[in-house]
Protein backbone atom coordinates (compact mmCIF):
# COMPACT_ATOMS: atom_id res chain seq x y z
CA UNK A 1 0.00 0.00 0.00
CA UNK A 2 0.95 3.64 -0.50
CA UNK A 3 2.96 2.42 -3.50
CA UNK A 4 2.65 5.62 -5.50
CA UNK A 5 3.37 7.77 -2.46
CA UNK A 6 6.78 6.39 -1.43
CA UNK A 7 8.80 9.02 -3.33
CA UNK A 8 7.78 12.45 -2.08
CA UNK A 9 6.67 14.67 -4.99
CA UNK A 10 9.38 16.97 -6.27
CA UNK A 11 12.02 15.62 -3.90
CA UNK A 12 14.57 14.15 -6.31
CA UNK A 13 17.50 16.56 -6.47
CA UNK A 14 21.28 16.72 -6.50
CA UNK A 15 23.18 17.45 -3.31
CA UNK A 16 24.45 21.04 -3.23
CA UNK A 17 27.98 19.92 -2.40
CA UNK A 18 28.16 17.62 -5.44
CA UNK A 19 28.45 14.49 -3.29
CA UNK A 20 25.50 12.77 -4.90
CA UNK A 21 21.72 13.00 -5.10
CA UNK A 22 18.78 12.42 -2.81
CA UNK A 23 15.07 11.95 -2.54
CA UNK A 24 12.41 12.01 0.16
CA UNK A 25 10.74 8.70 0.91
CA UNK A 26 7.75 7.64 2.97
CA UNK A 27 7.32 4.29 4.65
CA UNK A 28 4.84 2.18 2.70
CA UNK A 29 3.07 0.80 5.74
CA UNK A 30 0.20 1.65 8.05
CA UNK A 31 2.25 2.17 11.19
CA UNK A 32 5.67 3.56 12.02
CA UNK A 33 8.52 1.06 12.22
CA UNK A 34 11.66 0.64 14.25
CA UNK A 35 14.53 1.00 11.78
CA UNK A 36 15.78 -2.55 12.32
CA UNK A 37 12.68 -3.72 10.42
CA UNK A 38 13.74 -1.84 7.29
CA UNK A 39 15.55 -4.57 5.39
CA UNK A 40 16.24 -2.61 2.24
CA UNK A 41 15.67 0.62 0.38
CA UNK A 42 16.61 -0.36 -3.15
CA UNK A 43 17.00 2.39 -5.74
CA UNK A 44 17.34 2.24 -9.48
CA UNK A 45 17.95 5.15 -11.85
CA UNK A 46 17.18 4.73 -15.53
CA UNK A 47 17.28 0.98 -15.02
CA UNK A 48 20.63 0.88 -13.20
CA UNK A 49 20.69 -0.39 -9.65
CA UNK A 50 22.30 1.88 -7.06
CA UNK A 51 24.82 -0.11 -4.97
CA UNK A 52 23.37 -0.68 -1.50
CA UNK A 53 26.54 0.61 0.17
CA UNK A 54 26.10 3.98 -1.55
CA UNK A 55 22.71 4.60 0.07
CA UNK A 56 22.24 6.62 3.28
CA UNK A 57 19.06 6.98 5.32
CA UNK A 58 18.34 10.07 7.42
CA UNK A 59 15.55 10.84 9.88
CA UNK A 60 15.50 13.72 12.33
CA UNK A 61 19.14 14.55 11.70
CA UNK A 62 20.48 11.03 12.20
CA UNK A 63 22.07 9.32 9.23
CA UNK A 64 22.55 5.58 8.81
CA UNK A 65 23.94 3.21 6.21
CA UNK A 66 21.43 0.50 5.27
CA UNK A 67 23.58 -1.97 7.17
CA UNK A 68 23.43 0.21 10.28
CA UNK A 69 19.64 0.36 10.03
CA UNK A 70 19.48 -3.36 10.62
CA UNK A 71 20.73 -2.99 14.19
CA UNK A 72 18.97 0.24 15.12
CA UNK A 73 16.33 -0.69 17.69
CA UNK A 74 15.31 2.73 19.00
CA UNK A 75 15.08 5.24 16.18
CA UNK A 76 11.98 4.97 14.01
CA UNK A 77 10.64 5.75 10.57
CA UNK A 78 7.31 7.19 11.57
CA UNK A 79 4.00 6.78 9.78
CA UNK A 80 3.84 9.19 6.84
CA UNK A 81 7.22 10.67 7.72
CA UNK A 82 9.46 11.73 4.84
CA UNK A 83 12.93 10.27 5.35
CA UNK A 84 15.85 11.54 3.34
CA UNK A 85 17.45 8.88 1.17
CA UNK A 86 20.78 10.02 -0.20
CA UNK A 87 23.05 8.38 -2.70
CA UNK A 88 26.81 8.86 -2.68
CA UNK A 89 27.59 9.48 -6.33
CA UNK A 90 30.11 12.23 -7.07
CA UNK A 91 28.57 14.82 -9.36
CA UNK A 92 25.06 13.54 -8.78
CA UNK A 93 22.62 12.92 -11.60
CA UNK A 94 23.12 14.45 -15.03
CA UNK A 95 20.70 17.33 -15.75
CA UNK A 96 17.48 16.18 -17.38
CA UNK A 97 14.76 13.62 -16.76
CA UNK A 98 15.39 10.35 -14.97
CA UNK A 99 13.26 7.36 -14.19
CA UNK A 100 13.71 6.61 -10.49
CA UNK A 101 12.45 3.59 -8.58
CA UNK A 102 12.49 3.23 -4.81
CA UNK A 103 11.60 -0.19 -3.39
CA UNK A 104 11.21 -0.62 0.35
CA UNK A 105 11.45 -4.03 1.98
CA UNK A 106 10.08 -4.39 5.51
CA UNK A 107 10.30 -7.27 7.95
CA UNK A 108 6.78 -7.48 9.34
CA UNK A 109 6.59 -9.71 12.39
CA UNK A 110 3.21 -11.28 11.69
CA UNK A 111 3.90 -12.03 8.02
CA UNK A 112 5.94 -15.06 6.98
CA UNK A 113 7.57 -13.03 4.19
CA UNK A 114 9.12 -9.54 3.97
CA UNK A 115 6.95 -7.47 1.66
CA UNK A 116 8.54 -5.21 -0.94
CA UNK A 117 6.67 -2.13 -2.09
CA UNK A 118 7.97 -0.02 -4.94
CA UNK A 119 7.35 3.32 -6.55
CA UNK A 120 8.59 4.58 -9.91
CA UNK A 121 8.50 8.16 -11.05
CA UNK A 122 9.99 10.34 -13.76
CA UNK A 123 11.89 13.17 -12.14
CA UNK A 124 13.51 16.23 -13.66
CA UNK A 125 16.88 17.16 -12.18
CA UNK B 1 -38.32 -2.76 16.23
CA UNK B 2 -34.77 -3.50 17.41
CA UNK B 3 -34.40 -5.24 20.76
CA UNK B 4 -32.80 -3.25 23.59
CA UNK B 5 -29.03 -3.55 23.55
CA UNK B 6 -25.88 -2.04 24.95
CA UNK B 7 -23.83 -1.68 21.78
CA UNK B 8 -21.89 1.56 21.37
CA UNK B 9 -20.49 2.98 18.19
CA UNK B 10 -16.87 3.87 17.66
CA UNK B 11 -14.19 4.31 15.02
CA UNK B 12 -10.71 2.95 14.69
CA UNK B 13 -8.54 5.77 13.41
CA UNK B 14 -7.03 3.14 11.10
CA UNK B 15 -9.96 4.13 8.89
CA UNK B 16 -8.50 7.56 8.17
CA UNK B 17 -4.96 6.32 7.63
CA UNK B 18 -4.74 7.44 4.01
CA UNK B 19 -5.64 10.99 4.91
CA UNK B 20 -3.33 11.08 7.92
CA UNK B 21 -0.47 9.52 5.93
CA UNK B 22 -0.79 12.30 3.35
CA UNK B 23 -1.15 14.86 6.15
CA UNK B 24 -4.64 15.84 5.01
CA UNK B 25 -6.06 15.04 8.46
CA UNK B 26 -4.59 15.55 11.90
CA UNK B 27 -5.31 13.37 14.92
CA UNK B 28 -7.76 16.04 16.06
CA UNK B 29 -9.53 15.98 12.66
CA UNK B 30 -9.95 12.19 13.00
CA UNK B 31 -11.43 12.40 16.48
CA UNK B 32 -13.70 15.27 15.39
CA UNK B 33 -14.98 13.34 12.40
CA UNK B 34 -15.77 10.16 14.33
CA UNK B 35 -17.39 11.98 17.23
CA UNK B 36 -19.36 14.10 14.77
CA UNK B 37 -21.02 10.89 13.60
CA UNK B 38 -21.90 9.96 17.16
CA UNK B 39 -19.17 7.30 17.15
CA UNK B 40 -17.57 8.48 20.35
CA UNK B 41 -15.45 5.43 21.30
CA UNK B 42 -12.07 6.00 19.69
CA UNK B 43 -9.70 3.17 18.88
CA UNK B 44 -6.17 4.02 17.94
CA UNK B 45 -3.29 2.30 16.18
CA UNK B 46 -0.83 4.11 18.39
CA UNK B 47 2.19 3.68 16.14
CA UNK B 48 0.18 5.43 13.44
CA UNK B 49 -1.23 8.31 15.46
CA UNK B 50 1.68 9.15 17.74
CA UNK B 51 5.41 9.48 17.22
CA UNK B 52 8.28 8.15 19.29
CA UNK B 53 6.35 5.09 20.47
CA UNK B 54 6.56 3.81 23.17
CA UNK B 55 8.12 6.99 24.59
CA UNK B 56 5.47 9.27 23.14
CA UNK B 57 6.15 12.86 24.26
CA UNK B 58 3.80 14.10 26.95
CA UNK B 59 2.48 16.96 24.80
CA UNK B 60 1.10 14.45 22.28
CA UNK B 61 -0.73 12.60 25.04
CA UNK B 62 -2.07 15.89 26.38
CA UNK B 63 -3.22 16.78 22.87
CA UNK B 64 -5.02 13.44 22.60
CA UNK B 65 -6.99 14.02 25.78
CA UNK B 66 -7.72 17.62 24.83
CA UNK B 67 -9.03 16.44 21.47
CA UNK B 68 -11.24 13.76 23.03
CA UNK B 69 -12.68 16.24 25.45
CA UNK B 70 -13.22 18.95 22.82
CA UNK B 71 -15.25 16.61 20.64
CA UNK B 72 -17.07 14.67 23.32
CA UNK B 73 -15.27 11.41 22.57
CA UNK B 74 -13.40 8.92 24.75
CA UNK B 75 -10.46 6.53 24.42
CA UNK B 76 -11.64 2.99 23.81
CA UNK B 77 -8.86 0.71 22.55
CA UNK B 78 -5.13 0.74 21.87
CA UNK B 79 -3.99 -1.60 19.09
CA UNK B 80 -0.66 -3.19 19.93
CA UNK B 81 1.88 -5.07 17.83
CA UNK B 82 4.40 -7.64 18.90
CA UNK B 83 7.62 -7.20 16.97
CA UNK B 84 8.82 -10.77 17.36
CA UNK B 85 11.17 -10.16 14.44
CA UNK B 86 12.76 -7.04 15.92
CA UNK B 87 16.14 -8.72 15.56
CA UNK B 88 16.98 -10.10 12.16
CA UNK B 89 18.83 -13.15 13.46
CA UNK B 90 16.42 -14.36 16.15
CA UNK B 91 12.90 -14.09 17.46
CA UNK B 92 12.11 -12.32 20.70
CA UNK B 93 12.34 -14.67 23.64
CA UNK B 94 9.50 -15.24 26.08
CA UNK B 95 10.63 -12.62 28.57
CA UNK B 96 11.03 -10.00 25.86
CA UNK B 97 7.56 -10.72 24.51
CA UNK B 98 6.03 -10.40 27.97
CA UNK B 99 7.88 -7.11 28.50
CA UNK B 100 6.61 -5.85 25.15
CA UNK B 101 2.96 -6.59 25.97
CA UNK B 102 3.37 -5.14 29.46
CA UNK B 103 4.72 -1.97 27.86
CA UNK B 104 1.56 -1.80 25.76
CA UNK B 105 -0.71 -2.34 28.75
CA UNK B 106 0.95 0.61 30.46
CA UNK B 107 0.71 2.67 27.30
CA UNK B 108 -3.02 1.89 26.97
CA UNK B 109 -3.49 3.07 30.52
CA UNK B 110 -1.63 6.27 29.70
CA UNK B 111 -3.97 6.83 26.73
CA UNK B 112 -7.02 6.20 28.87
CA UNK B 113 -7.97 2.99 27.03
CA UNK B 114 -9.67 0.20 28.92
CA UNK B 115 -8.96 -2.27 26.10
CA UNK B 116 -5.90 -3.47 24.24
CA UNK B 117 -6.24 -5.24 20.91
CA UNK B 118 -3.60 -7.98 21.21
CA UNK B 119 -2.33 -8.85 17.74
CA UNK B 120 -3.02 -12.43 16.74
CA UNK B 121 0.63 -13.52 16.45
CA UNK B 122 1.08 -13.04 20.21
CA UNK B 123 1.56 -16.45 21.86
CA UNK B 124 -1.21 -17.22 24.37
CA UNK B 125 1.38 -18.01 27.08
CA UNK B 126 2.60 -14.41 26.79
CA UNK B 127 -0.93 -13.09 27.27
CA UNK B 128 -1.41 -15.33 30.30
CA UNK B 129 1.83 -14.04 31.84
CA UNK B 130 0.50 -10.49 31.54
CA UNK B 131 -2.81 -11.14 33.33
CA UNK B 132 -1.63 -9.87 36.75
CA UNK B 133 -0.55 -6.52 35.31
CA UNK B 134 -3.72 -6.24 33.20
CA UNK B 135 -5.80 -6.74 36.33
CA UNK B 136 -3.72 -4.30 38.34
CA UNK B 137 -4.12 -1.62 35.65
CA UNK B 138 -7.69 -2.66 34.87
CA UNK B 139 -6.86 -2.86 31.18
CA UNK B 140 -8.38 -5.78 29.30
CA UNK B 141 -6.51 -7.79 26.69
CA UNK B 142 -8.60 -8.79 23.71
CA UNK B 143 -6.97 -11.22 21.32
CA UNK B 144 -7.57 -10.33 17.73
CA UNK B 145 -9.51 -13.13 16.06
CA UNK B 146 -8.67 -12.27 12.48
CA UNK B 147 -9.18 -14.18 9.26
CA UNK B 148 -7.79 -16.75 8.41
CA UNK B 149 -8.22 -17.55 12.11
CA UNK B 150 -11.67 -18.07 13.59
CA UNK B 151 -13.03 -19.22 16.94
CA UNK B 152 -12.54 -22.92 16.16
CA UNK B 153 -9.03 -22.59 14.75
CA UNK B 154 -6.40 -24.51 16.78
CA UNK B 155 -4.45 -21.30 17.53
CA UNK B 156 -7.55 -19.61 18.96
CA UNK B 157 -8.56 -22.80 20.76
CA UNK B 158 -5.22 -22.64 22.60
CA UNK B 159 -5.96 -19.07 23.58
CA UNK B 160 -9.32 -20.06 24.86
CA UNK B 161 -7.99 -22.99 26.82
CA UNK B 162 -5.06 -21.17 28.42
CA UNK B 163 -6.70 -17.83 29.08
CA UNK B 164 -9.94 -19.30 30.39
CA UNK B 165 -7.91 -21.34 32.88
CA UNK B 166 -6.69 -18.10 34.48
CA UNK B 167 -10.26 -17.29 35.49
CA UNK B 168 -9.50 -13.66 34.73
CA UNK B 169 -12.11 -11.34 33.28
CA UNK B 170 -9.31 -9.20 31.85
CA UNK B 171 -8.57 -11.45 28.91
CA UNK B 172 -10.83 -12.15 25.97
CA UNK B 173 -11.30 -11.43 22.28
CA UNK B 174 -11.49 -8.68 19.70
CA UNK B 175 -13.05 -10.41 16.67
CA UNK B 176 -12.35 -8.88 13.28
CA UNK B 177 -15.39 -9.05 11.03
CA UNK B 178 -13.15 -9.88 8.07
CA UNK B 179 -13.69 -13.51 9.08
CA UNK B 180 -17.28 -13.09 7.92
CA UNK B 181 -16.50 -12.36 4.30
CA UNK B 182 -19.60 -13.94 2.85
CA UNK B 183 -19.21 -12.54 -0.65
CA UNK B 184 -15.93 -11.92 -2.43
CA UNK B 185 -15.21 -8.17 -2.04
CA UNK B 186 -15.91 -6.32 -5.31
CA UNK B 187 -13.05 -3.90 -4.59
CA UNK B 188 -10.63 -6.85 -4.58
CA UNK B 189 -12.08 -8.27 -7.80
CA UNK B 190 -11.91 -4.92 -9.60
CA UNK B 191 -8.33 -4.27 -8.58
CA UNK B 192 -7.20 -7.69 -9.81
CA UNK B 193 -8.95 -7.00 -13.12
CA UNK B 194 -7.11 -3.67 -13.37
CA UNK B 195 -3.83 -5.46 -12.63
CA UNK B 196 -4.41 -7.91 -15.48
CA UNK B 197 -6.34 -10.86 -14.09
CA UNK B 198 -7.96 -13.14 -16.69
CA UNK B 199 -11.70 -12.55 -16.72
CA UNK B 200 -12.73 -16.21 -16.98
CA UNK B 201 -10.38 -17.17 -14.15
CA UNK B 202 -11.74 -14.30 -12.07
CA UNK B 203 -15.22 -15.77 -12.60
CA UNK B 204 -13.90 -19.20 -11.58
CA UNK B 205 -12.40 -17.81 -8.35
CA UNK B 206 -15.60 -15.93 -7.49
CA UNK B 207 -17.62 -19.14 -7.93
CA UNK B 208 -15.12 -21.09 -5.85
CA UNK B 209 -15.35 -18.51 -3.05
CA UNK B 210 -19.14 -18.65 -3.15
CA UNK B 211 -18.98 -22.47 -2.97
CA UNK B 212 -16.45 -22.30 -0.06
CA UNK B 213 -13.91 -24.45 -1.91
CA UNK B 214 -10.68 -24.82 0.06
CA UNK B 215 -8.21 -22.16 -1.11
CA UNK B 216 -5.49 -24.78 -1.71
CA UNK B 217 -7.74 -26.54 -4.20
CA UNK B 218 -8.63 -23.29 -5.92
CA UNK B 219 -4.95 -22.43 -6.27
CA UNK B 220 -4.24 -25.82 -7.83
CA UNK B 221 -7.12 -25.38 -10.25
CA UNK B 222 -6.06 -21.86 -11.20
CA UNK B 223 -2.58 -23.20 -12.00
CA UNK B 224 -4.09 -25.95 -14.13
CA UNK B 225 -6.19 -23.38 -15.95
CA UNK B 226 -2.98 -21.55 -16.83
CA UNK B 227 -3.62 -18.60 -14.53
CA UNK B 228 -1.14 -15.73 -14.64
CA UNK B 229 0.63 -14.25 -11.62
CA UNK B 230 -2.27 -11.88 -10.87
CA UNK B 231 -4.82 -14.73 -11.09
CA UNK B 232 -2.76 -16.68 -8.56
CA UNK B 233 -2.51 -13.64 -6.33
CA UNK B 234 -6.28 -13.31 -6.43
CA UNK B 235 -6.70 -17.00 -5.58
CA UNK B 236 -4.33 -16.49 -2.63
CA UNK B 237 -6.70 -13.91 -1.16
CA UNK B 238 -9.22 -16.68 -0.52
CA UNK B 239 -6.96 -17.86 2.29
CA UNK B 240 -7.45 -14.60 4.17
CA UNK B 241 -11.08 -13.88 3.43
CA UNK B 242 -12.94 -16.69 5.07
CA UNK B 243 -16.58 -17.07 5.91
CA UNK B 244 -17.39 -18.56 9.28
CA UNK B 245 -20.77 -18.34 10.93
CA UNK B 246 -21.20 -15.17 13.02
CA UNK B 247 -23.50 -17.12 15.36
CA UNK B 248 -20.33 -18.80 16.65
CA UNK B 249 -19.68 -15.55 18.56
CA UNK B 250 -22.65 -16.24 20.84
CA UNK B 251 -20.70 -18.69 22.99
CA UNK B 252 -17.84 -16.21 23.42
CA UNK B 253 -19.88 -13.07 23.99
CA UNK B 254 -19.00 -12.54 27.68
CA UNK B 255 -15.33 -12.35 26.69
CA UNK B 256 -15.70 -10.15 23.60
CA UNK B 257 -14.46 -6.68 24.55
CA UNK B 258 -14.48 -4.94 21.21
CA UNK B 259 -15.47 -5.60 17.61
CA UNK B 260 -13.31 -4.63 14.66
CA UNK B 261 -16.06 -3.72 12.24
CA UNK B 262 -13.82 -4.25 9.24
CA UNK B 263 -15.21 -3.14 5.90
CA UNK B 264 -13.91 -2.81 2.40
CA UNK B 265 -16.60 -0.60 0.97
CA UNK B 266 -20.05 0.70 1.73
CA UNK B 267 -21.75 1.02 -1.62
CA UNK B 268 -24.27 3.60 -2.77
CA UNK B 269 -27.12 1.51 -1.38
CA UNK B 270 -25.56 1.78 2.10
CA UNK B 271 -24.53 -1.88 2.34
CA UNK B 272 -21.19 -3.65 2.66
CA UNK B 273 -21.38 -6.05 -0.28
CA UNK B 274 -18.87 -8.53 1.16
CA UNK B 275 -19.46 -8.57 4.93
CA UNK B 276 -23.14 -9.01 5.86
CA UNK B 277 -23.62 -6.64 8.79
CA UNK B 278 -27.37 -7.17 8.51
CA UNK B 279 -26.66 -10.75 9.66
CA UNK B 280 -23.89 -9.93 12.12
CA UNK B 281 -25.43 -7.15 14.19
CA UNK B 282 -28.58 -9.08 15.13
CA UNK B 283 -26.28 -11.82 16.49
CA UNK B 284 -24.47 -9.26 18.66
CA UNK B 285 -27.79 -7.94 19.93
CA UNK B 286 -29.11 -11.44 20.59
CA UNK B 287 -25.94 -12.34 22.50
CA UNK B 288 -26.08 -9.24 24.67
CA UNK B 289 -22.78 -7.90 23.36
CA UNK B 290 -21.63 -5.08 25.62
CA UNK B 291 -18.99 -3.10 23.78
CA UNK B 292 -18.18 -1.10 20.69
CA UNK B 293 -18.61 -1.57 17.01
CA UNK B 294 -15.38 0.04 15.89
CA UNK B 295 -15.38 1.06 12.22
CA UNK B 296 -12.28 -0.21 10.48
CA UNK B 297 -12.15 0.91 6.87
CA UNK B 298 -9.71 -1.20 4.87
CA UNK B 299 -10.81 -0.49 1.33
CA UNK B 300 -8.24 2.25 0.77
CA UNK B 301 -5.47 -0.18 -0.12
CA UNK B 302 -7.65 -1.83 -2.76
CA UNK B 303 -8.66 1.32 -4.61
CA UNK B 304 -5.71 3.68 -4.15
CA UNK B 305 -4.23 2.75 -7.53
CA UNK B 306 -7.26 4.03 -9.41
CA UNK B 307 -9.46 6.18 -7.21
CA UNK B 308 -9.35 8.99 -4.72
CA UNK B 309 -9.58 7.52 -1.21
CA UNK B 310 -12.29 9.02 0.99
CA UNK B 311 -12.11 7.42 4.42
CA UNK B 312 -14.45 10.00 5.91
CA UNK B 313 -17.28 9.26 3.50
CA UNK B 314 -16.81 5.51 3.92
CA UNK B 315 -16.88 5.72 7.72
CA UNK B 316 -19.92 7.98 7.54
CA UNK B 317 -21.74 5.43 5.41
CA UNK B 318 -20.88 2.56 7.73
CA UNK B 319 -21.98 4.51 10.78
CA UNK B 320 -25.30 5.30 9.05
CA UNK B 321 -25.68 1.57 8.48
CA UNK B 322 -24.95 0.88 12.16
CA UNK B 323 -27.53 3.42 13.27
CA UNK B 324 -30.10 1.70 11.09
CA UNK B 325 -29.23 -1.81 12.29
CA UNK B 326 -28.96 -0.76 15.94
CA UNK B 327 -32.36 0.91 15.86
CA UNK B 328 -31.04 4.43 16.41
CA UNK B 329 -32.99 5.80 13.46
Amino acid sequence: MYDQHIIFPGSVRNAEDGSGWRLGARLPYYRGQILSAVEDVALTVDGDKVPREHVRFTVRGRTFTLEQLETEYVERWEFGEVAEISVLQPGGLAPGSHRVTAAVQLRISYLPWSPVTSCTIDAAV
Amino acid sequence: MTKPHNIRRGVSLYSYQYETFLRKMTLDDCVAHAAGLGARGIEVVSEQSFTGFPDVPEEQIAGWFASLERHGAYAQCHDMFLDVKLYKDRKLNFGEMVASLQRDLRFAKRLGCRNVRVIVNTPPEVVVACVPLAEELDVRMGIEVHSPFHFDHPWILRYTELTRATGSDHVGYVPDMGMYTKNYPPVFRDRFLRLGATSKIVEFILEAHAARVLPDYVLMDVRKLGGNAVDLQMAETLRHNIWSNPRRMLEFMPWIFNIHAKFYEIDDSGREPAIPYEEIIPVLIEGGYDGHLSSEYEGQRHIEDAFEVDGREQVRRQQEMFKRLLGEV
